[in-house]
């Protein structure tokens, strides 16, 4: 628990699901060490596109009880990671010096077995390069130091217009996002499956009108 | 889950091969049968192996890396069994050699006992690759393991029902009960995984998948409107109908059907290739529905587009 755990909270109650994290993420990881994510058939009648993360959207309650809830999912970053494991050639790995769970391109075989494995469906085959691409927390950015340093962040967390994305080390305990996790009830997805996600996500509040 | 056809192909026919050849050992060692037989078997094995291995090739997004898939056997089961396919196939191969030149049978039975401790490793490899997952819940079983283990030696010794007749006659009598028995028991087996499966209750829920405490949670949007890896990858798309005859036709072809031709078909050369062709064709649905039974907890979130 001493060394780095580099994640994203994301805070539900803020979150517009207004997609910049989706476009600004596949503008940046389009091209760099992760491109290209690529688009099949973009303006044909069935298309399909490589993607890091995704903005879903739910509705909770019945009517006329319900709640709307937007939902940013990409790859989160497990302590456990369940696709690391299993991938034959060592290509899927998990970095020791800040807990981001990578894919090496050029080792992969494009096998798929990392992606059944992955219960959050946050791996995707990318259709011409056909090896496997995952969200990279945007490693070329976070650590370019040529980059000023209010910019050594993930594109995404960049992006988001009502900061519903924060990024930072789990680890410590005074970072932004251990704050956030300890004093908002920040919570994993899927626990059932001991994956430990280093992703968390911040629940929605009832906030009171003040009359 | 989409049923992948090379893997299909692969699990089938190394399945049958195996068998085949533990059955040509443990008969080479109890009652010597003519070299022939055995020659031929081996033979046989060997090309479903080779058949089953270059299918798996067309599962590969960059088949040119192929070889790097070794290299993780410490910890990844599908490295174990890129490892474990390729030895056993140069033991069999072996074999057949020893065989052939008529080595001295202390040697021969060595080479076979290595290759048969290499077919048994296959088997668990092979079966852990699907029953390692903790969260498919269908395949996350011992039974897994169980039945690709019979289904493959009773599709093996099957196999060997037509060879016989070629190859040493006096054994097909024999064989074909042996064919017949171990088939009726690979087929309770799957009938008791089946029965398992159906019993299952998702862990994940749609409550957890977002972690939200509220029975009604729908699905409004999945974030695209066109198809995605996790669209296609994890979903078989095809009508209930269709997947509950699948069922039917294995649950036929993998013991009731061959069993009458064994038994009851008249002895027949092409009646033996017929129930081994049509238990193979058995194979092929049982595993497809293998695939398309197990349900990924990734589905959750791509359940509607819009």
């Amino acid at each position: 628990m001493t060394t780095k755990q580099l994640a994203l909270v994301i805070d539900l109650n803020v979150c517009v699901g207004c997609h910049a994290c989706v476009t600004s993420c596949k503008e940046w990881n389009d091209g760099g060490s992760a491109g290209p994510l690529s688009d099949m058939n973009s303006y044909g009648k069935d298309p399909t596109g490589t993607f890091f993360n995704r903005v879903q959207t739910f509705e909770v309650g019945e009517f006329p009880d319900t709640e709307t809830v937007h939902f940013p999912k990409s790859c989160l970053h497990c302590e456990e990671p369940p696709c690391v494991p299993v991938c034959p050639t060592g290509a899927s790995y998990k970095r020791a010096e800040d807990g981001i769970v990578l894919v090496d391109y050029d080792k992969c075989i494009g096998c798929g077995y990392c992606a059944w494995a992955c219960p959050y469906g946050a791996r995707e085959l990318d259709p011409t390069e056909k090896v496997m691409k995952k969200c990279t927390l945007c490693v070329d950015r976070i650590t370019d130091e040529l980059l000023p340093p209010q910019d050594r962040q993930p594109a995404c967390v960049m992006a988001c217009p009502t900061n519903a994305r924060l990024f930072g080390d789990v680890h410590d305990p005074e970072s932004v996002v251990s704050k956030a996790i300890r004093e908002r009830g920040g919570y994993a997805l899927m626990p059932e499956w001991e994956t430990r996600p280093a992703n968390q996500y911040l629940p929605r509040r009832k906030t009171e009108p003040k009359a | 889950m989409k049923p992948a056809w090379s893997v299909i192909l692969l699990t089938t026919q190394i399945g049958a091969a195996q068998g085949l050849f533990l059955l040509v050992f443990l008969l080479n060692i109890f009652k010597t049968p003519p070299r022939e037989f055995v020659l031929v078997s081996c033979a046989v094995s060997l090309g479903l192996l080779i058949s089953g291995l270059i299918a798996s090739f067309f599962h590969l997004g960059r088949p040119e890396r192929a070889w790097r898939a070794a290299s993780q056997w410490r910890t990844s089961w599908l490295s174990r069994e890129v490892i474990v396919l390729p030895a056993f196939m140069g033991m069999v191969a072996l074999y057949g050699l020893l065989i052939f030149f008529e080595f001295e049978k202390n040697i021969s039975i060595w080479v076979g006992g290595v290759a048969v401790l290499l077919c048994l490793a296959l088997f668990i490899c092979t079966g852990m690759i699907y029953a390692c997952l903790p969260f498919l819940q269908e395949w996350r079983s011992p039974l897994t393991l169980v039945n690709f283990f019979l289904l493959g030696t009773a599709s093996g010794l099957t196999l060997s029902v037509p060879l016989a007749v070629i190859a040493h006659p006096q054994f097909v009598g024999p064989l074909a009960l042996g064919a017949f028995a171990l088939a009726a028991v690979a087929w309770a087996v799957r009938i008791a995984s089946l029965v398992r499966n159906a019993r299952l209750r998702p862990k994940s829920t749609m409550a957890s998948a977002i972690g939200i405490a509220h029975p009604r949670i729908v699905q409004k949007a999945q974030g695209f409107m066109g198809g995605s890896y996790n669209t296609r990858e994890f979903f078989h798309r095809r009508p209930d109908l269709l997947v509950r005859a699948v069922r039917w036709s294995f649950l036929l072809l993998l013991f009731p059907v061959p069993a009458w031709l064994l038994g009851w078909g008249g002895g027949s050369l092409a009646t033996f290739i017929a129930a081994f062709a049509l238990q193979f064709a058995g194979l092929l649905a049982e595993r497809w529905y293998f695939f398309a039974e197990a349900r990924h907890p990734q589905n959750l979130y791509y359940q509607a587009a819009s």
